[in-house]
């Protein structure tokens, strides 16, 4: 079955890569969610890098429209690194909204300096070294109590079994949310990314956004208890008492939320599963970690790299400026496209293998450079270094039995299904 | 060359030397000294290679630059005598260079 399937999945490629050989450069928009539907966005990338490095790509999704695609690893560090020209201001997903459309969240990883970095030390502190050393043995003892539950001899969706239990059960533990109620983090931080012009099946955006003044109400409600109580080590206690978010209003409130929930979910959820993919589909990379364990530490920058679970971040220019030869105008959106990056030859030997041995692991662009880089980097590291360190010693295999289902965003780069069966 | 002076937080003290004109953080990294990270290679865009500069060095160590100053934003613990490592070129003035490295890294 897996033969078949793998022989399938090589024509659709290969089909795959004639067709984006054959398009008019400038017919190339990696925007496309179908591409990473189909896991083709790779041979547009490759080209792109090889052709037209920073490229005026066009999407006929409205509120996408025309934007920059940057996609080389140097370049994108320049961007990334040069907040004073390229600003966050207007989001960091290319769709554009009304001015006062209230689906335009407001989130501090959305904005610049000075209110940027007053908000995001807020929330530093609970990824601290101190903090991370607190909770490493009660990520273990979840993570053990996850994996032993699992079925065998029994094709099971790795997906909601494995990575959204423990990436939710890892939110709701930040939050001090509930744990009964936790698949409400889940279902929020999905209705967050929804979005109907992207996705036909996303719902429509008036019950996405009924759908998060509920996530709202909720935390209101943990909100009021906590601002009533002493502060406390967890998000929404260090949010309510914080002098930089104390007084953000709902609205705020919501985008922060989702950016926490999104950024502490959908990312590390979906490293947990192409990991696993990664590590199927090269075998002897897996005898490499089976053999040596202390692997690991390599390993998990490598999956990070290789599934690149955000796959852009977008930027807008506030001047006119210059960047790889082409003239960017004041007011140009741009999609520094990290999975590109990722894949860069002239930054990363090889980067089109998975090598859980590589030099230099860490140099990947997933995380993002510059003053908004990711916060929860450490975290994330941490729980998928748990996560293989407790697979290693209790399975001798988890059989990949199908192809995977990837979810239709150019943005967030993942997975709604996985079948797996763990042998007895 | 140059030589330097790491030590960690539990007191573990590594000498190095280094051709003048590196960086400090490649000057750690170039010799596997653990506790500097060095995640975007020297772009001053990741703030994984904090240090805290001998207080009797932080003078010819020389000043932060404005975006170091705000990548320092993103650190555990930063200190007075906080640095990017990345920042920092070795040259003969700065030969027996002592500086400490933080717990983690950001």
């Amino acid at each position: 079955m897996n033969a078949i399937l793998s022989h399938e999945s090589a024509d659709i490629r290969a089909a795959a890569r004639a067709r984006v050989a054959a398009l008019p450069l400038e017919e190339l928009n990696p925007a496309d969610p179908q591409e990473f539907v189909d896991d083709t966005v790779g041979y547009i990338f490759e080209r792109l890098r090889r052709e037209d490095p920073v490229h005026r790509s066009h999407s006929p999704i409205p509120g996408i429209d025309t934007y920059w695609s940057v996609t080389r690893y140097q370049d994108i560090m320049k961007v990334d690194t040069s907040h004073g020209v390229y600003s966050s201001e207007n989001g960091i997903t290319l769709m554009d909204f009304p001015p006062d459309d209230e689906q335009k969240l407001k989130m501090f990883i959305a904005m610049d300096p000075p209110k940027h970095d007053e908000q995001r030390k807020t929330v530093n502190s609970i990824v601290a070294p101190a903090n991370l050393n607190n909770w490493q043995d009660l990520i273990r003892e979840r993570t053990a109590k996850v994996l032993d539950s699992l079925p065998r001899n029994e094709i099971f969706n790795w997906v909601d079994r494995v990575s959204i239990e423990l990436t939710t059960y890892m939110l709701a533990t930040l939050f001090d949310f509930p744990l009964a109620d936790r698949r409400l983090l889940t279902h929020w931080s999905d209705m967050a990314t929804a979005n109907k012009l992207t996705n036909p099946d996303a719902p429509e955006p008036e019950v996405r956004m009924a759908e998060l003044r509920k996530m709202l109400e909720y935390f209101t409600r943990l909100w009021n208890e906590r601002i009533n109580a002493p502060p406390r080590t967890d998000l929404v206690s260090m949010l309510a008492h914080g002098a930089a978010t104390r007084n953000m209003g709902p609205m705020e409130f919501m985008g922060n939320l989702v950016l926490l929930i999104v950024g502490g979910n959908d990312t590390t959820r979906n490293s947990m599963t192409g990991g696993l993919l990664a590590l199927h589909d090269n075998p002897q990379e897996m005898a490499k970690l089976r053999a040596n364990p202390a692997l690991i530490d390599s390993l998990v920058p490598e999956i990070i790299r290789w599934q690149t679970p955000l796959a852009y971040m977008r930027r807008t220019a506030v001047v006119d400026t210059e960047l790889a030869g082409k003239e960017i105008k004041k007011g140009d959106k741009l999609a520094m496209w990290y999975l590109s990056g990722n894949r860069d030859e002239t930054a990363i030997p090889q980067p089109q293998r998975f090598i859980v041995d590589r030099d230099r692991p860490r140099q990947h662009l997933s995380f993002g450079f510059g003053i908004h880089r990711c916060v929860g980097n450490r975290l994330a590291e941490l729980q998928l270094k748990i996560l293989w360190e407790e697979i290693l010693p209790r399975f001798k295999a988890i059989e990949v039995m199908g192809e995977p289902t990837r979810i239709r965003s150019a943005f967030v780069r993942g997975f709604s299904h996985l079948p797996v069966r763990i042998p007895a | 060359m140059v030589k330097v002076t790491f030590i960690d937080f539990t007191g573990e003290t590594r000498p190095v030397e280094v051709p003048s004109g590196t960086t400090l953080m490649r000057a750690a990294t170039d010799n596997r000294v653990p506790g500097i990270d060095g995640d975007c290679g020297g772009n001053c865009a990741c703030a994984t290679c904090h240090v805290y500069v001998d207080p009797q060095w932080s003078g010819r160590a020389g000043a932060r630059t404005a975006m170091e100053e705000e990548m320092l934003n993103l650190v555990a613990e930063p200190r007075e005598n906080s640095r990017l490592a990345c920042q920092i070129t070795l040259t003969d003035a700065l030969h027996g260079l002592v500086v400490r490295t933080p717990e983690a890294q950001h």
